[in-house]
């Protein structure tokens, strides 16, 4: 079948996925080796997803970690175990 | 280090904790805390009430540690816990009154979203993420989608839990899981897109007067 670029944007999420059937997988990659903007459209998204996802991008709030397991241990009812789980987050 | 504890398995890890070495929970804790405030966070959207859902929610599964069946990873089990105690504290809250994540938004039936036209792209290397600014911006964009999208697409771009695992932890069909994960992608498309092509190629700024 062929697909005009509207179609393929709405196919975009499952072919990242790779969940289309693959007929349709065909037809979606039959136009992107023609269609230069939906290949940078597909390009585009697949990089800001990348980037989206990196670590370095969200935070914890300052001190996030410390008081969380301070409260664990609190319900744990020990001491801090071993220097180890105790150790600072590295971020 | 902590090397001992980080090559056990999950389950390992809870059958030593559950048979008595208790302060394995911490280590059960540590990779996943950070994934799981990012959840609440973008279901409540404020960090101090994530904070306190997501040492509830903690808590809570050291608690119930002993009905955990392994038949989930526990970031999904702990996601469902915190997502359960983060919509309690939303239905307390006047002003969450008319916000249901559950329901098919609006957003589910508006026309779909098109994305930011281009003719080629340059890749953006990881290294720009060094960059505030490059950060920022990021940041920005996902928390400018709408909260339905924001939470979807969260849990399964940050979280990385499975579209069945996400359904399972909103309580909504994995055909509205994918709908909202593929408008939130072009969304993010239509924004970044432009923005961060004109953050990291400065001498083309002018190409992209207007995003909104
Ligand atoms: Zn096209």
């Amino acid at each position: 079948m062929e697909l005009n670029c509207r179609h393929v944007w709405e196919f975009l999420s499952g072919y990242l996925d790779d969940t289309l059937d693959a007929a349709v997988r065909e037809d979606v990659e039959r136009h992107l080796a023609h269609c230069e903007v939906c290949s940078a459209i597909l390009d585009s998204t697949r990089n800001i997803l990348v980037l989206t996802a990196d670590d370095r991008v969200f935070e914890l709030p300052v001190g996030f970690s410390d008081r969380l397991h301070a409260r664990l241990n609190e319900l744990i009812g020990e001491e801090p175990a071993s220097p180890d789980m105790t150790r600072p987050d590295p971020t | 280090m902590n090397d001992e504890a980080e090559n056990r398995t999950e389950l390992e890890l809870i059958a030593a904790i559950l048979g008595g070495q208790k302060h394995l929970y911490h280590a059960l804790v540590r990779p996943v805390e950070k994934k799981i405030f990012m959840v609440v966070l973008a279901y409540v959207h404020n960090p101090s009430d994530a904070e306190d859902i997501v040492q509830e929610a903690f808590l809570d599964g050291y608690r119930h540690l002993a009905s955990f069946r392994g038949e989930a990873r526990f970031s999904s089990w702990i996601t469902t816990i915190a997502l359960n105690k983060a919509r309690a504290r939303m239905k307390r809250s006047a002003a969450h009154a008319e916000v249901s994540l559950d329901d098919a938004g609006d957003e589910d039936r508006a026309p779909a979203v098109s994305p930011a036209l281009l003719r080629d792209w340059r890749e953006i290397p990881s290294e720009a993420l060094e960059r505030n600014e490059v950060r920022t911006l990021i940041r920005q964009a996902v928390s400018e989608l709408p909260e339905s999208y924001r939470t979807v697409f969260v849990l399964r771009e940050l979280e990385e839990l499975s579209g069945e695992e996400t359904a399972a932890a909103l309580g909504i069909s994995l055909a509205l899981v994918k709908v909202r994960l593929h408008r939130a992608r072009i969304q993010l498309q239509k924004t970044l897109a432009p923005a961060l092509r004109s953050a990291t190629e400065p001498h083309r700024k002018n190409r992209w007067p207007s995003w909104s």
